[in-house]
Parts: C-alpha cells; structure tokens; sequence
C-alpha cells in the first residue's frame, strides 16, 4: 500500500517536470522562435510606433495620457477615454474602475480629516458622480452641453436620501426630512424642495443610507451631446481608441488649437478610424495614439 | 449596420463554426481516447515518467492518479512561486507571499485561474510561462481525462477498468491541447498580441509624459487559457489587455476557443457510446441553454436599464471601445457558461441583470457547455437525474444508455450535485456574517452582496472571474476561496469516477418498450428543466438578495 503511494507520486512528479518542458519550454520558445519571422515580429515586441525623429513614443495599440503637467487635458490632442490604470495609461497597473451600475452615494470629503497613511481625506466618488463630473468637464473643454440624466448642474449625481415612514412597497410617501447627498454644504442644491419638503445639502460625515436613496432624472437628453465612451472607463484602462462620435466632436477644438481646418482634421480622424472586422465584428473605433501623432507630423502646435 | 444587428451576426457566425467544427474535431478526439497506438513521442514521454501506458486501472486508482497529480502540482506550483526572486526572468519581483501563492497554485491546478494577484505587478516571465501556463495545459487536460474514464463507464460492460490517466494526460497534452494552441497562438501574435522576454521599459509618449511598456511571452500563455477553459490572464486586465486581445476578430477567435472542446466532446462521447444521437442530444441540451444565456445577457447590456448606464446612454463601462457592449456581452456569457473565467470587460460594471446572468451561468454548475471535460460530466450527470426523475414519474427503473441508475448511483450523483451549492452558500454567509470580509466589498447594498456571492460561486465552480471589485487579496479571502476551489474541483471529480466505476461494472439492459429514448427532443427539453430547476431552488434565494434586488425596483 505504502509502495503504491510512493510510486504513484514519484510518477505524479515525473510527469508534471515532463510536461513543464514540453508545455512550458518548448512550446512557448517555439512560439517565440516562429514570431521572430518578419511580418510577425513588429507585433510580437508590441506593436511600438517611432515619431518624426525616429524615438520610439509607445506602442500603437496601447492608450496614452494627452494631459499636461498640472494633469489638464492638452486641448490640441484628441483626450482618450478615462482610464482606472494606475493614475491613467499605465501599463504596468491594468485595472477597470469594477463600480457597479447603482453605485450613485458618494463618500464626501470630511474636511480636517485623515485617512489611514495620514493624507487629507479625499472622500471617494460614485461612479454617476464621476459620470457626471467628466460629462460636465469635456462639454466646458469642447463647447458642447454637458448635460446627462441623473446628474446636476454642478457635475455630481442628482441623488436624494429620503427620509420619513414608508408604505408597503418600501416608497417614503411623506418625507421627514430629504438631503442631496451628493452636494456637499454650503452647496445649494439641485432642488429646492422635494415632495414639499425643503432639501437640504449634506454634512459631510453624515449617514444618509437610513433614508431611501432616490436618483432623480432630471431633463437632459437620453442621448447625451458627450458620447458614452468619453464618460467611462475601458475594462484594461488601455484603451487605444475612441467611438467615432467621441472624435467628430472633438475634432473642432484640436483644429482651432492648432490653426488648421476642422475639415483636415476630420480627413486625419477617417483616416485612422478602423470600421468593424470582416465588418460586422466589434464597433468601429478611432486610434487617438496614432492620430495624434499623425497630427503632430501634420499640423504641430506652436506653443 | 446598426451595433444589433452586427452583434447578432457575431454571434451567428460563431454558433455555425461551433456547429462545422463539432464532428470532425470530435471525431478527431474520439479516435486520440480510443486508440490502442502510441505515438513516438508519447512513448518517450511514458519512458520519462516511468509508467506502462497500456495498463488499465479501475475507477479508485484513476481518481488516485488524479489526486496525486494535482497534489503534486499544487506543491510545485507553490514552491515555484514562492522562489521566484531566486530564478530567472523574475523582473525584479520578489517570491509571492504565502497566502497568494497558496491561492493561486490551487486556482490554477484546479482550472479555476481566479486570481487574488496582479499579473504584471507579482509574477515574472518564468512563473507565468512555466508554472502558471504549464498548469493550463495539464488542468485542461485532468478535465478531458476525467471526462473519457467517465463514458467509458456507460461504453463498457462488466469491467473494472476505466483507462489510464497517464496516457489520457499525455494524449490530451500532446494530441489535442498542443497543435491547436500552436497554430492559434500564431493567428494572435499576427493580430498583435505580444510574445517576447522584454523587461518592462520606460518610453517617453507623443504627449511628452512616459509610460511603461510591459512584455512577456502573453499569446502562447492567452491561446490556452481559453482553449483549456482556464482564464487566468497574462495581465490584471485579462482579455480586455490590447497585448491579450487585440482587435475585435481575436476577440472572435477567443471565444470560439474557449467553446470548441466542450461543445465538441458530446461528439466524441456519442462515438464512444455507439451511438451518435446520444451526442446529438447531450449537445442540444448545452446549445439551447447557452444561446438563451447568451440572449439574456446581450438584450440586458444593450436595453441599459440602471441609474448609471442609463446617466451614460451605455452599458459602457469596463468596455473596450473596439468590441463594444454586444461583442463583450457574448464574451461574457461565453467566458461564464465555460469554466474559462477570462474577461474582456469587468463584470462588476455589468447592469444588474446582465451581471446576474453571468453569475446564473456559473451556477448551472458549468455544463452549458462547460469546462473541458468537466462541462461533459456535468452535463451526463444532469441526464443521469434527469432519468432518475423521468423514472419515478412513470413508475419505471431508471435507466441511461442501458445502465441501471439504482441508489449507488444517484446517491454519488445527488453527492456531485450538492458540493457546489453548499460551497457557495456557506461561504458566501461565512463572509457577510463577519465585518471584517464585508469591508472587503467595494459597491454597496445589493451590489455589495453580489461581489461576493460572485467569488464563491466563480470559485466552487472553478470558474475564476469576479466581480473584481471584491478586495480578494486578504488572507482570509485567499484561504476560504482557495479551499472553495479544492473542494468544488475534486470532490465531484471523485463522486463522477466512483458513478463511472459502478456503471462500468453493469452489463447493459436491453432496450424495450419501457425504455425511456434519451436522444429525443423531448429528453433534451427535459435535461434543460431539470438543470434550470434544479439551480433555480437552489440559488433563487441569494441572487434573489443580490443581483435582482438591485435591478428589479420602481
């Protein structure tokens, strides 16, 4: 019995170093062997892309920032498309924001306040608060309205706790007491009054989760001038592209920037929008790391 | 072409490949598992480890050549990563701590690949390449393996002997994972996926900032990954990575890997029963309910009900704009049907509903079609059920394929059917009952709930994606999960063997009127009744706390 159990391990063993040689040697030295093949080998060392003077700037396929020191989009590129990857484009810290669908209550800042290591408390925003926030930004940089459902005018989400009894269905037909929770004091809120009752804006500090957490609607358009892939996050915060709608709107503020035609702009835009494979796999996208840099060879800005 | 009907198309084209390549690769895979001639290299492969490929072994000694393999395995994943700032290619990273290295060489060993790490921050080229890659091939392997020791309980009679897991280790390896991961991994490399040594290196951007290119050997470890149903991701950001997943046809070609063995081996086993119509049938059961969850999940993503979707227009969120929100959802339904658990977009981010499908998938216990190999016992122990039901309506002694289904039988198939929900549902209230596991929740309320009863099921059923906004890298969350992942792995294993061995000792019945036909329609739509009912009983409770909770209100 004892035997038996030795030597079944034994070959347990064997057969796992064997295999890791075949599968786990072999097998991808091989792989590499056959990528060093031309045609194969620009993409199997990542696709990287050279500028006018021949440095390598990055890779065709992987995102980059468009922002400058103080972190403020530089209005003469096209901006990707929010990234959770470290603190954006960085590949060495993939990620998506993981914030769920009704994640709408932000955590505000408590002024004074430390958090663990010592910093200032930042607080922590929704994801409809950080929705909301870009809308209403890239509608002030591009000259569009910002404006989305579920969101203030200020750019936070439009969310009220309701406080008070309720009925049967869980619904507080006669508030108490209503707050604005994502408004911090001395901030006005969004509404003046809910059911009758006046709203109030929030304590930092404060837990609203008591009352019936209510996102209001509000009367923007359900299809927003900010399209929807300016506003979220991809799932690699790598994302090498932008919806064709998100260039087309952005294409009359990197042509104003940079003293060309918004014609010429749109022209390099098509230019390096690719349509679905086989033309029905995927969406068509727009390569904002070779277009800017093709924008850059075209047009450069004077600063 | 509206981004529907292009959808519709992406998956048409995918079903009508799954449907062209079925026969032949299952035909193929039969003759690999039923052949008495070993190739020469197999043979040399048999030398090295030191055992006789022709020799039988019964049901006990398969499952113990299982548990040794693995066993051994999980020490040697173990060791290799918690050594890994002592060998090459180690990228500056230092050996993995314990927990995470305990987590991860059961998630991988167990064809589960969740992972409570980061690829590109914990784990160098080695590590990846020839521990965590290598474990994708065998894992992939120990599930056909176990899955053809399994039908050859129904194909023969009056015998102890179900094969030998040796040489069906080194077949699977050799003959079917091997030459398919070649060839795809060179289509991914031609579509820009990378496969090189580099160090991570500073490159200074067309804005003037710097960014940090990573490399790796990433489309020979990404090909297996799916085809094994594995899905442990070269880089944090899995098949969402442009270096994993680069354009929007790769992403077609992923989801038809991860799909083509598990829905091909109802071939292979109608082959071996003597009987195609059998496959036929096993097959129907997989396809209907897969094309409904795949339905599901895409009418729930591009209807964008909730509060932010709709705020946003989309369900765009954790999407790559190159797939868009019809292509990820397919992958989605895809990745949680399979026990694959790669994603191309973050599942967390998902509307309530289409999120909940995904979790529904997972907790059909994977057969639809499922992990290679596991997705085909699973699904033949649903139809042993199945007939066990059938039996008792009409008052007949149950029978499949002309094997007796007596109490020794559905008391190891009713063992394999509770495991997984008795994991999930204790360890997700383990979890909730204690403050400090709930802290490890990033969305709140239901969604909270959600992230994670995700991880347990996503765990037991050795799945490995998440709701990943769950903090898993807790020793406590890597302990609970990774003891989830033994026990939802080998504990059916085990039961399925010990059912294949009390059938494989039977001779057959002979068919008579009495005999319920199990490769009509109505046996398949009452597979698929059963499997939904049988599941829904059973988790309606928690999704009903969780993912419906949050989508359902007004």
């Amino acid at each position: 019995m004892r035997s038996s159990w030795l030597r079944r391990h034994v070959a347990a063993l064997r057969a796992l170093l064997v295999l890791t040689v075949v599968t786990g040697v072999v097998y991808p030295l091989a792989i590499w062997a056959i990528a060093q093949m031309p045609g194969l080998r620009g993409s199997a060392d990542g696709s990287m892309i050279k500028a006018a003077d021949g440095s390598v700037v990055g890779s065709r396929i992987i995102g980059q920032s468009f922002t400058g020191k103080d972190g403020n989009p530089l209005r003469w590129y096209f901006q990707p498309r929010p990234s959770a990857a470290g603190d954006g484009y960085d590949p060495t810290a993939t990620a998506a924001s993981n914030l769920g669908p009704e994640s709408v209550v932000d955590t505000l800042p408590v002024p004074g306040a430390k958090d663990e290591e010592g910093n200032p408390d930042e607080g922590t925003q929704s994801l409809l608060t950080q929705v909301c926030g870009r809308s209403k930004a890239i509608g002030e940089l591009d000259g569009v309205d910002g404006s989305r459902p579920f969101c203030t005018k200020s750019g936070v989400g439009a969310v009220l706790s309701v406080f008070g009894p309720r009925d049967a269905t869980g619904r507080v037909t006669r508030p108490t007491r209503v707050v604005s929770v994502n408004e911090a004091c001395p901030a006005v809120p969004f509404v003046a009054t809910y059911r009758g009752v006046t709203v109030e804006c929030a304590k930092p500090g404060e837990d609203y989760a008591p009352g019936r957490i209510v996102p209001v609607r509000g009367g923007a358009r359900a299809t927003p001038a900010v399209p929807s892939d300016a506003v979220t996050a991809s799932g690699s915060g790598l994302d090498p592209a932008i919806s064709p709608a998100n260039a087309r709107m952005q294409a009359p503020r990197v042509a104003t920037a940079r003293g060309i035609t918004t014609d010429r702009v749109l022209d390099l835009v098509g230019e390096h929008t690719t349509g679905r494979s086989l033309g029905f796999m995927g969406e068509p996208s727009v390569n904002v790391v070779e277009l800017n840099l093709d924008l850059d060879r075209v047009a450069p800005h004077k600063s | 072409m509206s981004s529907t009907t292009a959808g519709i198309l992406f998956i048409g084209s995918l079903v009508i490949a799954l449907v062209a390549v079925h026969r032949p690769f299952g035909d193929y895979m039969y003759r690999v598992f039923t052949s008495t001639r070993h190739l020469r290299v197999e043979r040399g492969l048999y030398r090295l480890i030191g055992v006789n490929p022709d020799a039988e072994q019964k049901w006990s000694v398969y499952a113990r050549s299982v548990l040794a393999f693995s066993l051994v395995s999980v020490l040697f994943l173990y060791a290799f990563q918690r050594l890994q700032g002592y060998l090459l290619l180690n990228l500056g990273f230092k050996g993995v701590p314990d927990h995470i290295a305990w987590n991860t060489a059961i998630s991988f060993v167990t064809n589960t690949n969740w992972q409570a790490y980061s690829g590109e921050s914990t784990m160098g080229h080695l590590v990846q390449m020839s521990g965590l890659a290598v474990q994708n091939f065998v894992s992939a392997a120990v599930g056909i393996a176990v899955a053809m020791a399994f039908v050859r309980g129904f194909a023969r009679k009056k015998t102890d002997e179900l094969g030998n897991f040796w040489t069906d280790l080194v077949r699977a390896c050799v003959r079917v994972l091997l030459p398919i991961a070649a060839v795809a991994a060179i289509v991914l490399i031609a579509g820009g996926a990378v496969q090189n040594f580099a160090d991570p290196h500073t490159v200074h951007t067309v804005a003037g900032g710097t960014q940090t290119i990573t490399g790796g050997p990433v489309a020979s470890q990404e090909v297996i990954k799916e085809l094994g149903t594995n899905g442990g991701g070269f880089y944090n950001a899995n098949s969402a990575h442009p270096f994993e997943n680069p354009t929007a046809w790769t992403n077609w070609i992923e989801i038809f890997l991860l799909t083509m063995i598990a829905f091909s081996l109802p071939r292979t086993f109608g082959r071996m029963v003597g009987d195609k119509r059998q496959g036929y049938a096993i097959v129907s059961v997989m396809a209907t309910l897969a094309v409904l969850s795949v339905i599901a999940i895409n009418v729930a993503q591009l209807a964008h009900h909730g509060t932010v979707p709709t705020a946003v227009g989309a369900a765009a969120e954790g999407t790559e704009t190159r797939f868009g929100v019809s292509n990820s959802a397919t992958f989605a339904a895809a990745t949680t049907l399979t026990s694959t658990g790669a994603v191309n977009s973050f599942h967390d981010s998902y509307t309530s509903l289409g999120g909940g499908v995904t979790m529904l998938n997972m907790m059909l216990g994977e057969v639809a079609p499922g992990g290679v190999g596991s997705g085909l016992y699973g699904m033949l122990i649903l139809a042993v059920i199945t007939v066990f039901v059938a039996g008792l309506m009409v008052g007949r002694t149950p029978e499949y394929l002309g094997k007796k289904i007596g109490g020794r039988e559905m008391k190891f198939a009713s063992m394999y059917f509770l495991v997984t929900p008795v994991i999930v549902l204790v360890g997700t209230a383990t979890a909730m009952a204690m403050p400090g596991q709930r802290a490890s929740m990033l969305n709140t309320g239901p969604h909270g709930l959600s992230e994670v009863l995700y991880a347990f099921t996503s765990a037991a059923n050795n799945n490995g994606s998440a709701f990943a906004g769950l903090t898993v890298n807790t020793p406590w969350y890597d302990t609970a999960l990774g003891l989830a992942m033994v026990f939802g792995r080998f504990l059916p294993m085990v039961f399925a063997l010990a059912l294949a061995g009390s059938l494989a000792r039977q001779s057959p019945t002979p068919v008579s009127e009495g005999t319920l036909p199990t490769h009509r329609p109505l046996f398949v739509g009452m597979v698929a009744g059963v499997t939904l009912i049988l599941v829904g009983l059973t988790f309606f409770p928690a999704l009903a706390l969780g993912p419906l909770a949050e989508g359902i209100h007004q």
